[in-house]
């Protein structure tokens, strides 16, 4: 981090539920302070469509699901200094990877949306818009290189405000707490 | 004494009974040799016997290993007062023409069967040294008369008459015998222990769980010669105040379980145990329990749980079984090994068992030679024989014309010997020195077109299979392990995933509770020293070591 | 019973600190009474010593090998470490397998919060799993009525076994299988809403260090409304009679 410019912030929400951008939220007040330290460069809370470059931290909520959850965290893999895991489903795979001993996607799906109380019957098919399951969702560290976890489900306002500020005090350290769930 | 006579009557009963025949044809009936269709052999051998009218002249005796199962079905020809001859590749139709040949018959034995003669001088023979499998496949395992005219029994015979316990465990300290089933800890130290101990009754048990991938020494001694270790355990039972035992075998082992069975009846039957062996005061009810085949039951603690009829799981030590044992009494263990070697040193004197072997490790030990190797089979070798000469002159060098590359002793609790260390003396300190041990006898060698981390992966395998489950390590970790050999052997392995092999390896090894748990990452570790590169090579990122994710 | 000795008959040390031992008392008791933390998954006071969680394992002076210290007795003059960096990195490694072999999801577990493997992982700086997650499918028992049992939370750690056994004498529970596909298991293996033998005193759910063993009733939805029981006490007390609801249709 030069001192000529603030760290610049990501948030990333992957396969999950949304719950620890949530409880990002639950910082109320002191989101003004952080947006006077940071630079917010991307997040499910802001417009940008493309994850930039040069990214100093981002926290990334949620397990990897998807093909697009992948792409997404390769992509901000090679363009980020501090990658963070955010809250349980990217720590553990949590709620998230509970239909894994369910075995392949294709049985999931069809338990959901053929054998279950849809009422359309059908398993859902847009090709390029709902991107194909993966074989089984993985946590993040599975997929790429991770440097700082945040566990929790989801993490509470003062876990993230501690996370927050170690990070961008330099680097991880545990002094936020780290319990599961 | 009547029962004292026994011996010597059925000794002579049964040198007459032989002396009736010009020819003994003895044909393995092994398991190797049974799958390479000995049991057609001598149902030929015996059919051409008969058609030939030879009923009266030949004695076909049914016998176990005699070692070479590379060559098999062997058969072998003891002329009365001659020298015998061994075949090998004895087909049905070979055994046919070699009845046809005997020498009672005026014809020259033709091609098809001097062909079949196994030079007696061959290095595989001339290096071996038979101890414990004196009487394989040289004897009728099924008949008690048979292994008595060996001389079977008589070291019992002098021990009950004319030794005091104590002398016993003096004649096994003097011969320096120690535990073959691969620890190597010395038989006599474990059996004062047990004379050490009171309580109203004392336990003797027969380790014949044999589990090693590829190992098949003590099944071939019980199946082979099952009074050998019958005579051993009353034996130890002698010297060490027991009067109960129990010969735990795993259930696969169903011929075993039915000589063994079988042996103890006769032996019973000749007042050679039970109530007041030979008519001595010493008496020892002993019996077989049938294992349901897990590796872990060859461990003492989980063996022992399996004989009293619980859940086959091993259990902390100290307390060890000679203070904590069967049912809470006083018990000592040993290999079936340790314990058919006891009437050999008895019989012949502890002198002539230390004379064989290094200073450290006495005796011989047996081995079962498999993999690469031009010649494989059952071999019993001196203690102290180097492995080039097991390799080079025993086994006839590698096959198929490749190279050497590592042999595997101790199979899934042991470890791998490099090229460069052909030379080593088998003995236990050199082969634990080395990162191996000598185990219970499995012996794998392997050529250059293996590769050392899927050894690694297979001997890990095994494990993870083996795992009762217990202990935490040994459970999940095993899985985890092979999980991460996977990776590498399959070439999707990074510098971390190595990393991370080596240290759950240091935690199932340091954590265990058991030896189970505690050795199944030596293949891992013994490969890796020794062939290291293997591994980086098979690495995604192995030429980036020490990089970001390192 | 044995009541408490009247003097402790030895001593030793435990990170440094001298500690005095009754004779036959084990390390992990020793520290325990000094006030010395020893994690443990299995070990429970008043029943017979399992040691197959391995958590407990401590540095005896002039062993070469770890011992566990439950099953470890105390001797006069042993020397023992409790909390080496390798000790350590061993229970982070065992608390990690455990983890990464079952399906642990906190954040929907009865238990979470009150968990001695969550609370054990803290201790041990446990923010992630480093293994590659089984997620085994090892189904739930939900036959007994009272009582639920939730296999992929099981850390085999066999309290329910002994205490069944030791404690409340019905053994009905054990242990099935081996290695990875170890199981607990009623009787001999049948629904525990068909043991025979099962008093339903609910010791193995009080011992159980995770939510593996929990009371029905406890998870979500699970609230059941007994809402007919109103209109059973009005007509009750207006035609004063008093029946049987079990045998109401």
């Amino acid at each position: 981090m030069t001192a000529a410019r603030k760290p610049r912030l990501a948030t990333v929400w992957l396969g999950g539920c949304s719950g620890c951008h949530m409880s990002f939220l639950d910082l109320d007040e002191w989101l003004f302070d952080l947006a006077g330290l940071v630079d917010v460069v991307y997040s499910p809370l802001m417009d940008t469509k493309e994850y930039p470059d040069d990214v100093d931290v981002v926290l990334v909520e949620g397990a990897v699901a998807n093909r697009d959850n992948l792409e997404l965290a390769e992509r901000l893999r090679a363009s980020s200094r501090l990658v963070v895991s955010f809250g349980d489903c990217a720590v553990t795979g949590n709620v998230t990877a509970l239909r894994n001993p369910q075995g392949e996607p294709a049985a999931l799906l069809q338990r959901v949306y053929v054998d279950g109380p849809d009422r359309h019957g059908v398993v859902p098919s847009a090709p390029g818009i709902v991107p194909d399951l993966l074989p089984q969702v993985q946590e993040l560290h599975a997929v790429i290189h991770v440097d700082a976890y945040v566990p929790g489900c989801p993490p509470s306002a003062e876990r993230i405000k501690a996370a927050l500020t170690s990070l961008l005090d330099g680097g991880p350290d545990h002094r936020w707490g780290i319990r599961f769930g | 004494m009547a029962a004292a006579l026994d011996l010597d009557v059925v000794t002579a009963a049964e040198q007459t009974r032989r002396g009736r025949y010009r020819q003994r044809v003895m044909v393995c009936q092994s398991i190797s040799c049974l799958a390479a269709g000995a049991q057609a052999t001598r149902t030929a051998i015996e059919q051409a016997t008969d058609e030939e009218g030879l009923g009266h002249d030949v004695q076909v005796v049914p016998t176990g290993c005699m070692g070479l199962c590379s060559r098999g079905p062997l058969a072998q020809v003891v002329p009365r007062g001659g020298a015998p001859t061994l075949y090998g590749d004895v087909t049905a139709e070979a055994g046919r023409q070699l009845v046809a040949s005997l020498p009672r018959r005026a014809p020259p034995p033709p091609a098809a069967v001097t062909d079949r003669v196994l030079d007696p001088d061959m290095p595989f023979f001339a290096c071996q040294r038979r101890f414990v499998l004196a009487n394989a496949g040289r004897i009728d395992p099924e008949r008690i008369e048979d292994y008595v005219a060996e001389g079977g029994y008589r070291a019992m015979q002098t021990a009950l008459q004319s030794m005091a316990p104590d002398d016993v465990i003096e004649a096994i300290a003097a011969s320096g015998l120690r535990g073959r089933g691969g620890a190597g800890y010395p038989t006599a130290k474990k059996w004062r222990l047990l004379a050490a101990a009171g309580g109203e009754h004392k336990y003797v048990v027969a380790n014949g769980d044999e589990g090693d991938p590829g190992a098949f020494m003590d099944r071939t001694v019980m199946e082979d010669d099952p009074h050998r270790v019958l005579e051993g355990i009353a034996l130890a039972a002698y010297a060490t105040g027991a009067d109960r035992a129990f010969l735990y075998v795993r259930a696969e082992f169903a011929r075993a379980v039915e000589r063994l069975d079988a042996a103890i009846r006769a032996a019973r039957r000749h007042r050679l145990l039970g109530r007041r062996v030979l008519g001595s005061d010493f008496s020892l009810d002993v019996s077989v329990r049938i294992g349901a085949g897990a590796f872990v039951c060859g461990e003492e603690t989980a063996l022992m749980a399996s004989v009293e009829g619980g859940r086959g799981t091993p259990r902390l030590r100290p307390p060890y079984p000679t203070e904590q044992g069967l049912w809470g009494a006083p018990t000592v263990i040993n290999n079936v090994e340790t314990l058919a070697n006891v009437p050999g040193i008895i019989g012949r004197g502890p002198e002539a068992f230390a004379a064989i072997g290094t200073s450290a490790s006495n005796g011989t030990k047996v081995f079962a030679l498999a993999g690469s190797l031009v010649n494989t089979g059952l071999i019993e070798v001196p203690m102290g024989i180097t492995l080039r000469q097991i390799v080079e002159d025993v086994g006839g060098g590698i096959a198929g014309g490749r190279a050497f590359k590592a042999a595997q002793t101790g199979g899934p609790s042991g470890g791998c010997i490099p090229a460069e260390l052909l030379d080593t003396p088998m003995d236990y300190e050199r082969l634990q020195a080395l990162g191996s041990i000598m185990g219970s006898g499995g012996l794998i060698v392997m050529d250059d077109s293996v590769t050392m981390p899927e050894v690694a992966r297979y001997f890990m395998e095994f494990c993870r299979d083996e795992s009762c489950g217990k202990c935490v390590p040994c459970r999940a970790g095993t899985v985890q392990l092979v999980g991460l050999l996977d990776r590498i052997c399959t070439g999707a392995g990074t510098t971390r995933d190595l990393a991370q092999l080596e240290s759950l390896g240091q935690t199932v090894r340091e954590t265990s509770l058991c030896g189970l748990g505690q050795t199944a990452p030596n293949p891992l570790f013994s490969t890796l020293e020794h062939f290291r590169g293997e591994y980086l090579d098979l690495l995604v990122d192995g030429d980036t070591a020490g990089g970001e994710d390192g | 019973m044995a009541r408490p000795r009247a003097q402790p008959d030895a001593a030793v040390t435990i990170d440094g600190a001298p500690v005095r031992v009754f004779s036959g008392e084990s390390l992990l008791a020793a520290a325990n009474r000094a006030g010395i933390p020893i994690p443990t998954l299995c070990a429970v006071q008043g029943l017979s010593v399992w040691g197959g969680c391995r958590v407990c394992v401590v540095e005896v002076a002039g062993d070469h090998t770890l011992r566990p210290a439950c099953a470890t007795t105390a001797v006069d003059g042993m020397e023992v470490t409790t909390g080496s960096d390798r000790l350590v990195e061993h229970r982070r490694q065992i608390v990690e397998l455990l983890f990464a072999e079952g399906n642990h999801v906190c954040a929907v577990c009865v238990s979470n919060g009150a968990c001695e493997l969550q609370d054990l992982a803290v201790d041990l700086g446990v923010d992630h799993i480093r293994f590659a997650y089984q997620h085994p499918d090892r189904g739930v028992d939900l036959s007994h009525p009272r009582y639920g049992l939730d296999h992929n939370r099981c850390i085999l750690c066999s309290r329910c076994v002994r205490t069944c056994a030791e404690i409340e004498g019905a053994n009905v529970w054990a242990i099935a299988a081996r290695g990875a596909g170890s199981r607990l298991v009623a009787e001999l293996d049948e629904p525990w809403g068909e043991s025979t033998s099962c008093t339903s005193c609910g010791k193995c759910v009080a011992v159980c260090p995770t939510g593996a063993l929990f009371d029905k009733g406890t998870g979500v939805g699970e609230m059941r409304h007994d809402r007919d029981v109103i209109g059973f006490l009005a007509a009750a007390r207006e035609q004063g009679e008093w029946h049987d609801r079990e045998q109401q249709p």
